[in-house]
């Protein structure tokens, strides 16, 4: 096991990489998983206001 | 067909509120299989590949290295075309196509270049060359900052969307120079090992991995653009809606 986590002793040039690759993936989805919500949400609110406001 | 219909069904298809039904069906999918292809990916190319003969573990940043590279070309192409598009059919789904595509594009090359400088370091000697292949991929870095910049610089989505193009387009004579860069200047970086005359020159045991993680990043890139020009098409309606009540009072 301690010999997967050495890396063949790259260790510290190949799991930099994959955090790195993990972080930047779950990132990107956050932001724009939470950016499309916001969007949404407004979109809704301001269609909901120009509907109350129309009658 | 005649020219007409066929110019009628695709600007059906380029209906916003046609793209907003149509990506309501494709997100939960597209959403599922990026996430089961990446594990796939991840587990494969972690656990269930052999070290390299010559470069030993470090051959596993090939597997993260080798799509981010890819897919920063990838989505400037898809940017590309949309851009042209844009351009040419005036068509604001197009250039909201473009605009979502850009920071996944620029995410994609930032780590591609960082998980070359650490590939680099311990197969070359060095985390930076500034060899035509590295130079060429740092320079998509900073016109996909640049694109994205112009956009939040300009207010008026029409004025934007046509600067942006014009610069989106000038940019794509990079990626020729990315991809022949390895055979037209000497350099540190390997050429192509995939792309190539005479096929893959890679054993099968690395060529399913990172393929895998090819896909993987494709289908996750898909996912997050139908996502990020939903965005975008509620932020315009929702400008517009704004513009219409301050008219309106």
């Amino acid at each position: 096991m301690s010999a997967f986590f050495d890396m063949g002793g790259y260790a510290a040039f190949v799991w930099p990489c994959y955090a790195a690759s993990v972080m930047v993936i779950g990132l990107m989805t956050a932001f724009s998983i939470s950016s499309h919500a916001r969007a949404r949400a407004e979109i809704r609110r301001l269609e909901e206001q120009a509907k109350g406001g129309r009658s | 067909m005649t020219a007409l219909s066929l110019s009628a069904r695709l600007t059906a298809l380029a209906n916003p509120k046609r793209f907003l039904d149509i990506s309501t069906v494709l997100l939960p999918w597209t959403a599922g299989a990026s996430v089961l292809l990446l594990a796939a990916g991840f587990y494969m190319a972690l656990f269930a590949t052999p070290p390299d003969y010559q470069q030993g573990e470090t051959v596993k940043i090939m597997f993260v290295h080798v799509p981010a590279a890819w897919m920063g070309m990838f989505v400037y192409a898809v940017m590309a075309g949309a851009s042209f598009t844009g351009l040419v059919f005036k068509h604001p789904l197009a250039d909201m196509s473009a605009k979502a595509a850009a920071p996944l594009g620029a995410a994609f090359t930032a780590l591609a270049l960082f998980t070359g400088a650490l590939w680099g370091k311990p197969m070359w000697g060095t985390y930076w060359v500034w060899d035509a292949r590295l130079t060429s991929e740092l320079i998509l870095l900073f016109i996909y900052l640049g694109y994205i910049a112009l956009w939040d610089s300009i207010e008026d989505p029409v004025r934007a969307a046509k600067a942006t193009a014009v610069l989106a387009l000038v940019g794509a004579v990079n990626l020729p120079i990315i991809h022949f860069s390895v055979d037209w200047w000497n350099t540190l970086h390997q050429p192509a090992s995939l792309l190539r005359e005479g096929g893959p020159a890679i054993h099968p045991a690395f060529l399913w991995p990172l393929l895998t993680m090819a896909v993987g990043y494709n289908v996750l890139f898909v996912w997050l653009w139908l996502l990020r020009v939903r965005t975008e098409i509620f932020r315009r309606r929702a400008r517009s809606l704004m513009l219409a009540q301050g008219a309106g009072q």
